[in-house]
């Protein structure tokens, strides 16, 4: 070690020039293809085909998001997802946070029973067929709430809430508002849950992109009506199929439908993915923080 | 089991708490309410009743879409019948497991779901480690943000829209990648094909969301050993050998324990999806198969003797490797 002293800068330097270049790489290795589709897009799907778009647009045009929603299913995914994504977000934090706080209380009797009652199924479930019959039973086939009941108390996402709660807010508040002859409850909702926020935005975007993205309940659970957008768009993006109306958009024979299929297979995409991918960016950095008190300090 | 994302989020979620659950229990020796330990039970439960009220609908919801389910598996020993319900249809035994094991597709589907979760842990477990190891050495913190804001993003798209991506980039006619290398290659037609897409699409999509909770760790190392390595003149390289590798081995270990007690969890919606008829060779997996018996030919008790089996052999993998790594190191999470 000691012979490095000297070369202690130059060291530095150059193994700063690798890193950034090692992290470069992986950037447009996982950037390039998002990039080439938000590209491809706005292009002409004959200059996509002759790989013409690898970096800018070939003849700007709306024409395959226009075609994107000359399909009345993909509105009615769209509409179906935000419905789903908004309600099932709601329901879910508001699951999760009535469960962590009493789970948060450690002078609590039965904590440790309620504890083990929530682990448990995170290790072992009843698996699909089993969690089907009993949904059935309950009457949800076919039934919005198939996306939210089922899925019960998110336990990892509760587990990081909860040690928020016992880590992050202040001891001595609860114990001030508690002398002064708040209830659990009052206290909850007045401090707990206000000082709460960060992790409470990290929870909420989870939900979010586990709703939003979510499609096989659905494809189990619901009828092809109530689908959302992901599953709406799996006859065009696996089975490359596009609907009468989209097809009537073309005049020209099945080379040029061909075109169009995979032209609405771009845009499609991006308006799958887009909105998630606009939102996340903005609780980034609530990420880490709320890992690091949800879990790693314990 | 079948694992819809939004399971899959938990678990990785759970992976990153699961090391730090134990503490808690550490904490309540030096307790800061002792006081309120010597309340008699009666009244300590009378305090609470407002927190109990908060848990009602959770253990209601947990009870009802997740132990009743549970009970609900030993319809894999007998013939479900819809009118006569989990305990009233006929008993018959291991006789769906026998039928799973003569299955013409058996050997086929074991293998493939082993291997699949073999390949998919080989690179799936060392790349983030490595990754978050560069990142937290990165010394420019607006650039450090953007690499983590791009790499994370993938990991917030459906796998429906993955998959989309996945059969326009190898697609034999205008795909990226035939054109790249002026090929027409039909990718999903070859059966070898199957498992590195898999696999590098699932890199591409999870490594550096799985960086997050070591980058978390790493952030915790104290700061004073860096400091004191560099005055004695230690270079990045074995900064991260002596300081961060050691700090991040225990979360590591962690997360090798679980994903070995998933191995048989193949992702469901992925291989569903990308399957065709001529790739089966090797995108045959278990987990489709229970889909397909269960869901779509209403196999209700062969489907779920099918699913049992899987993740019988999962608790048996995680009991192991739990073992083993309790031995070599410090880190024990059941």
């Amino acid at each position: 070690m000691n012979e490095k002293k000297k070369s202690n800068g130059l060291s530095d330097r150059t193994s700063d020039i690798i890193l950034v270049a090692i992290t470069a790489i992986c950037v447009v290795i996982v950037a390039y293809p998002l990039y080439y589709v938000l590209v491809a897009s706005f292009s002409n799907p004959y200059d996509v085909y002759a790989g013409k778009t690898f970096l800018f647009p070939s003849q700007f045009s709306f024409d395959g998001y226009k075609a994107v929603f000359a399909d009345e299913n993909i509105p009615r995914g769209y509409v179906n997802s935000i419905k789903y994504t908004v309600i099932g977000t709601i329901f879910s934090v508001i699951l999760l946070y009535i469960t962590a706080y009493p789970m948060a209380q450690k002078d609590m009797p039965g904590r440790k029973f309620f504890s083990y009652f929530f682990l448990i199924t995170m290790y072992f479930g009843g698996g699909l067929v089993p969690t089907y019959l009993v949904v059935k039973e309950t009457g949800l086939l076919h039934n919005m709430w198939a996306l939210f009941l089922p899925g019960g108390v998110a336990v990892g996402n509760m587990i990081i809430v909860r040690n928020y709660f016992q880590n992050s807010i202040p001891h001595e508040l609860i114990e001030a508002s508690e002398i002064d002859g708040c209830s659990k409850l009052r206290t909850f909702l007045k401090i707990v849950i206000p000082l709460s926020m960060p992790i409470m935005a990290v929870m909420v975007v989870f939900s979010m992109v586990a709703y939003w993205n979510d499609w096989f309940t659905a494809l189990i659970y619901l009828t092809a009506n109530q689908a959302p957008l992901p599953l709406v768009l799996r006859n065009i993006l696996i089975k490359s199929s596009i609907s009468a109306s989209q097809s009537a958009m073309v005049g020209g024979g099945y080379a040029e439908l061909n075109k169009v299929t995979e032209m609405i297979k771009f845009s499609s995409i991006v308006v799958a993915a887009a909105p998630m991918l606009i939102i996340y960016p903005f609780v980034q950095k609530y990420f880490e923080k709320g890992f690091m008190a949800g879990a790693v300090k314990g | 089991m079948i694992k819809t994302p939004r399971q899959n989020n938990e678990e990785r979620n759970e992976k990153m708490t699961a090391v730090k659950t134990k503490k808690p229990a550490n904490d309540k020796t030096p307790a800061p309410t002792p006081a309120k330990q010597q309340l008699p039970l009666k009244r300590r439960l009378a305090r609470c009743w407002e927190l109990y009220l908060l848990l009602l609908i959770p253990v209601v919801l947990t009870f009802v879409y997740k132990y009743i389910p549970m009970y609900g598996i030993q319809i894999a020993f007998r013939d479900y019948s819809a009118n006569r319900g989990f305990f009233g249809s006929k008993w018959v035994g291991f006789d769906w497991f026998k039928r799973f094991f003569a299955a013409p597709t058996f050997a086929r589907m074991m293998k493939n779901t082993v291997l699949i979760s073999l390949y998919s842990l080989l690179w799936g477990f060392p790349v983030p480690i490595i990754l978050s190891l560069i990142i937290n050495q990165l010394r420019f913190p607006r650039y450090k943000r953007v690499v983590q804001t791009v790499l994370y993003a993938p990991h917030f798209i459906s796998i429906m829209v993955v998959c989309g991506m996945l059969k326009i980039f190898l697609s034999p006619s205008g795909g990226l990648i035939n054109l790249l290398f002026g090929t027409k290659i039909d990718f999903f037609i070859y059966s070898e094909y199957f498992r590195t897409i898999y696999v590098a699409s699932g890199v591409w999509q999870d490594a550096g969301w799985g960086c997050i909770i070591y980058l978390a760790t790493l952030a915790n190392v104290d700061t004073s050993l860096y400091e004191a390595a560099k005055v004695d003149g230690a270079s990045v390289f074995k900064r991260i050998l002596h300081i961060d590798i050691p700090a991040l081995l225990p979360m590591a270990i962690l997360n090798l324990i679980m994903s070995a007690g998933g191995l048989m969890n193949v992702g469901f919606e992925k291989v569903w999806l990308l399957q065709t008829d001529l790739n089966k060779a090797t995108s045959d997996v278990i987990a489709v198969y229970v889909y397909q018996q269960g869901i779509e030919r209403a196999n209700y008790s062969y489907s779920t003797a099918v699913g049992l089996f899987n993740t019988a052999i999962n608790l048996v993998l995680l009991f192991i490797v739990n073992k083993i790594a309790s031995k070599t190191s410090e880190v024990d999470f059941v």
